[in-house]
């Protein structure tokens, strides 16, 4: 006989254990469906969702209430839905030069650091492949050891340096010439990039020099080609994915980049990234900003899916 | 426990016996590739049985497809007379050697061999008592507590080998499983393999591409190409008795002479070849048309070489001229050129010490050719 | 490798490492300057760090913050960026893999202020709507942080699964052990150093992150990186070199700690595989 305490007690146990069955069920043969469904879902929610979220405030009107902007679908007196699309956003890009000089400005900076960091890190990275392998653990470790302190005091190290009297005006001086005047111009805003961004030019190029035959360049030298020509004719050629792996790393971010215009660059600079920010921030007016967004996105999205292609090849060729 | 088959004893040939393994019309297609086509195979209880081809001839696909990790597009496998095509391979009574050993890397040697017997919740001391005799034959037992990098290619073999055999399964299957070792433990290896198999009675399917270690191991061979089994048979049927020149080919090396059956007696045929000109007269007799074309092929051993003629000229035998000669201390093997263009390959042992360091047989000397009326094989396709 | 080639090769190399980290070791230098100016050197002296240890507690509040977030991001985005690389290495085909695909390396290549903007609209939409996040600060950035991070553990996930021979997969499999088994017993433990370098990167790019951070966060949560930034954008400031000095030092000496081990690792790997082949 048993009484009612433990009868419950027993009862539970079963529920507990029925649980616990059909958990273990549930994983044994839905884990598959549960892997894949967690970070899909994440990412729908919070990288997918958010983008019609800023095509559809570039549609709308700056208003001054909160938030500032107009809905795109409201309700007219009788029950009726409108959609009010208004493109004058985009329209205001467009007329206005500011916007237009800024993007071509960025584009063109952008492409002028990548150029910059692919002449200085192509030698690195060749450097490094072809040294041996102590000297090589140590420059890969020196190459990779900044991007894992904060970029934002790398950024703020270079201010000390370009300062008018930091040390780079205080040799010129000492050396009897004009301090230069180097913060918040072009010049620091090439350097800022360049220093951040060559590391990401560097290891795609050693990563895919790794991989390469090096015997083809004793090869084409046997056959008679002198070295200007082996480089132009198998090295360069060879080492093409890399380049433009990199190049990518560097353009796509730069073209965006925030901080090191706002820091080094000040109001002489104008980069798409800073006005974005400051349109959204300052002037509060996020019609406007999600519109620059929408455009600057535009402007790279042809760069961002040449990436992912390079990154799926790489993927699957392993 | 059973024995391995006595050779004697040759399941294949008994009408009423009872196939251990039935792959039945089994196809298995990788979008438009066919890698398996439509293949029959009977495999009999403590067989040797070798999957022999070259890369790609479907050989791989079709193991996979004995263990389960590839369901046949078409087809069924019977296992113990068990239909087993859409078992997964955790449920199947079979295991399996990996080319690569494929030794899980993060396990001890002891932890490796004892996962197949935890996963089917064997008792703890069972495992350990079981774990000890496995380790104990593949002579291991001193390695127990390594790591698998922490071991030799043999060692890692036989880690391997022992992971798989603990279940005690009704099939082994190995691919390759000797392509990781070098030539010297190659050799070794096999007999060991050999052994074991025998003593313990477990029907083995193997996967090479390797010819010689098919003739060594097998019981009966399966030679394959683009996915269909182009002859089985035991190792000496498939030399001896190639069913195609692709076979003749593939294993061993043979003389392909092209020509018309000229006569077709009960006990003798007559194959006149034109390049080079000769008559082939072969000792028994075949179901075959006169002046149909077919293909006469010699094996490089069967061929004897000689300076004098052989008493009858005109047929199973040929002159020509030593163009090449590779002496490999045993054997000699002669290239001999008939005509301007044909090469015969004859190998021949080196009975005797050549006198003052003068080979028998030298370079650019005219020889006779010639072979017994048992030794060519006639081929149709 | 002919004379010329090798000295330009080693000019580049000291040009390359000399760009790298003067800036740093000036900024280093500087933050032990007595001036208050930071680029005129007035002596030597730890005063800024006195300063900084004893009288900046809206620093240290930052610090703690930023260690909050790293972690809780660094924890979720390895789970949720190692299910996402299994799912496209070892799953084939599934509906909707394109989208996924693209979705999990599109954050590593989009622009931060787009992530950051698009990020902040739907949080606010979500809080008009359903009320929740009912404030923007530690929830917020968190969620921000760990939506970018987990595609670089995805990609790292990803490399080493294909890497991964899957022969070890199926061996387990034919041994008796069912999928998910093989997932818990072989894969994961296999994907181990994997996902440690996924979780330290996660960890370093969250504490680095100040575009998105400044984007999502709210009135009352100030990162370390937002609270440098808003003292450094007016200028230079003698006590943020010197916490710089300590966040580079910390960085530098476990970057350096890591190395070293996963070095002796591979020297102990290489002398075990020796000994065993002499045996």
């Amino acid at each position: 006989m048993s009484t009612p305490a433990e009868t419950v007690v027993a009862e539970q146990t079963t529920t507990q254990d029925r649980l616990v069955h059909r958990l273990t069920h549930f994983l044994q043969y839905h884990w598959r469906t549960l892997v894949l469904l967690v970070p899909f879902l994440w990412l729908l929610l919070f990288f997918l969702a958010p983008f019609f979220f800023v095509l559809k405030i570039s549609l709308a009107e700056y208003t001054l209430k909160s938030p500032p902007y107009t809905d795109l679908i409201q309700w007219a007196d009788e029950g009726v839905m409108q959609i009010r699309i208004v493109v004058d956003n985009f329209a205001y890009l467009w007329d206005d030069d500011l916007y237009v000089n800024t993007y071509l400005s960025s584009v063109k900076i952008s492409t002028i650091s990548t150029i910059l960091c692919l002449l200085i890190g192509y030698p690195m990275a060749y450097a490094i492949v072809r040294s041996n392998h102590t000297t090589k653990h140590i420059l890969l470790m020196l190459v990779i050891l900044p991007f894992w302190t904060s970029f934002l005091l790398r950024v703020y190290a270079w201010m000390g340096l370009l300062n008018d009297q930091g040390l780079i005006n205080d040799i010129l001086t000492g050396m009897g010439f004009e301090p230069l005047r180097m913060m918040y111009t072009h010049f620091a805003v090439y350097v800022g990039i360049v220093y951040t961004y060559v590391p990401f030019m560097i290891l795609p190029l050693y990563a895919n020099m790794e991989k390469l035959d090096w015997t083809l360049l004793e090869a084409a030298a046997d056959l008679g080609a002198k070295p200007m020509t082996t480089f132009f004719t198998v090295t360069l050629p060879m080492t093409l994915p890399g380049i433009i792996a990199g190049s990518l790393l560097v353009f796509i971010p730069a073209t965006g980049e925030y901080v090191i215009p706002d820091l080094l660059g000040g109001g002489n600079v104008l980069m798409i990234g800073r006005v974005l920010y400051n349109e959204f921030h300052q002037n509060i007016d996020w019609p406007v900003a999600s519109a620059v967004a929408i455009a600057l996105l535009l402007v790279l999205v042809i760069p961002m899916m040449l990436y992912q292609h390079i990154q799926a090849k790489e993927v699957e060729s392993q | 426990m059973s024995q391995q088959i006595d050779y004697n004893d040759r399941p294949w040939l008994d009408p009423d016996a009872e196939p251990f393994i039935k792959v039945q019309s089994v196809s298995k297609h990788f979008g438009d590739f066919t890698a398996v086509d439509s293949v029959d195979l009977e495999i009999y209880k403590g067989e040797l049985f070798c999957l022999l081809g070259g890369s790609g001839c479907g050989k791989t696909t079709l193991l996979r497809m004995l263990a389960g990790f590839e369901t046949p597009s078409s087809g069924s496998i019977l296992i113990d007379g068990i239909n087993m095509t859409d078992v997964p391979p955790y449920e199947r009574p079979v295991n399996m050697m990996f080319q690569s050993y494929a030794l899980f890397p993060h396990m001890t040697v002891e932890n490796n061999v004892a996962y197949g017997l935890k996963r089917d919740g064997v008792a703890k001391m069972e495992i350990a008592q079981r774990v000890e005799e496995m380790l104990a034959m593949v002579e291991l037992t001193q390695f127990r507590k390594r790591k698998p990098h922490q071991l030799s290619g043999g060692q890692r073999q036989r880690v391997a080998l022992a992971r798989a055999l603990i279940k005690q399964p009704k099939m082994l299957l190995l691919d390759e499983p000797l392509a990781a070792l070098d030539k010297r433990l190659r050799e070794q290896t096999q007999y060991e393999l050999m052994n074991l198999q025998e003593k313990l009675g477990v029907t083995f399917v193997v996967v090479t591409h390797d010819q010689e270690e098919a003739m060594t191991l097998s019981t009966r061979i399966a030679v394959m190409d683009v996915g269909r089994f182009q002859q089985i048979g035991t190792p000496t049927e498939i030399y001896e008795f190639p069913n195609s020149r692709l076979v003749a080919n593939f294993i061993g090396n043979a003389n392909m002479f092209e020509g018309r059956v000229s006569e077709n007696g009960t006990d003798h045929v007559v194959v006149e070849s034109k390049d080079p000109a000769c008559n082939f007269y072969i000792d028994h007799g075949m179901s075959i048309q006169e002046g149909s074309k077919v293909w006469v092929a010699v094996r490089p051993e069967k061929i004897k070489i000689s300076k004098q003629p052989p008493g009858e000229t005109s047929t199973n035998s040929i002159k020509g001229m030593v163009g090449d000669i590779g002496y490999l201390g045993g054997t000699s093997t002669y290239r001999v050129l008939i005509g301007d263009q044909r090469i015969v390959e004859i190998t021949s042992p080196n009975l005797n010490r050549p006198k003052d360091g003068n080979p028998p047989i030298d370079w650019d000397e005219e020889v006779y050719l010639s072979w017994e009326p048992s030794s060519p094989v006639v081929l149709t396709k | 490798m002919n004379a010329r080639l090798s000295t330009f090769l080693i000019t580049s190399v000291c040009f390359v490492i000399a760009f790298l980290y003067v800036p740093i070791f000036m900024l280093i230098a500087y933050s032990f300057n007595y001036s208050k100016l930071v680029p005129v050197w007035g002596g030597f002296s730890v005063r800024w760090y006195e300063k900084l240890f004893f009288d900046s507690p809206e620093i240290w509040e930052a610090v703690v913050l930023s260690l909050k977030i790293a972690t809780v991001n660094a924890c979720f985005a390895t789970i949720l960026g190692t299910l996402a690389g299994l799912a496209l290495v070892r799953f084939g085909h599934f509906r909707g893999r394109t989208l996924f695909t693209g979705m999990i390396s599109a954050p590593l290549v989009m622009p931060e202020v787009i992530t950051g903007l698009s990020l902040l609209l739907l949080f606010i939409w979500l809080q008009n709507s359903v009320g929740w996040p009912n404030e923007r600060g530690f929830t917020t950035i968190t969620i921000a942080h760990i939506t970018f991070s987990m595609a670089y553990v995805a990609v790292i996930i990803q490399s080493r699964l294909a890497g991964m021979a899957q022969d070890l997969e199926e061996a387990a499999q034919d041994l008796g052990a069912k999928p998910l088994r093989v997932l818990i017993d072989i894969t994961l433990p296999l994907l181990a150093p994997g996902m440690l370098a996924g979780w330290l990167l996660s960890f370093t790019l969250s504490l680095d992150d100040l575009v998105i951070a400044s984007f999502v966060t709210g009135p009352g949560a100030t990162t370390l990186p937002i609270l440098i930034y808003s003292r450094v954008r007016l200028g230079l400031r003698p006590d943020i070199n010197a916490l710089a000095t300590i966040i580079i030092l910390v960085v530098a000496i476990g970057v350096l700690l890591a190395a070293w081990i996963m070095f002796r690792q591979q020297k102990q790997r290489e002398l075990e595989l020796n000994m065993s082949e002499e045996t």
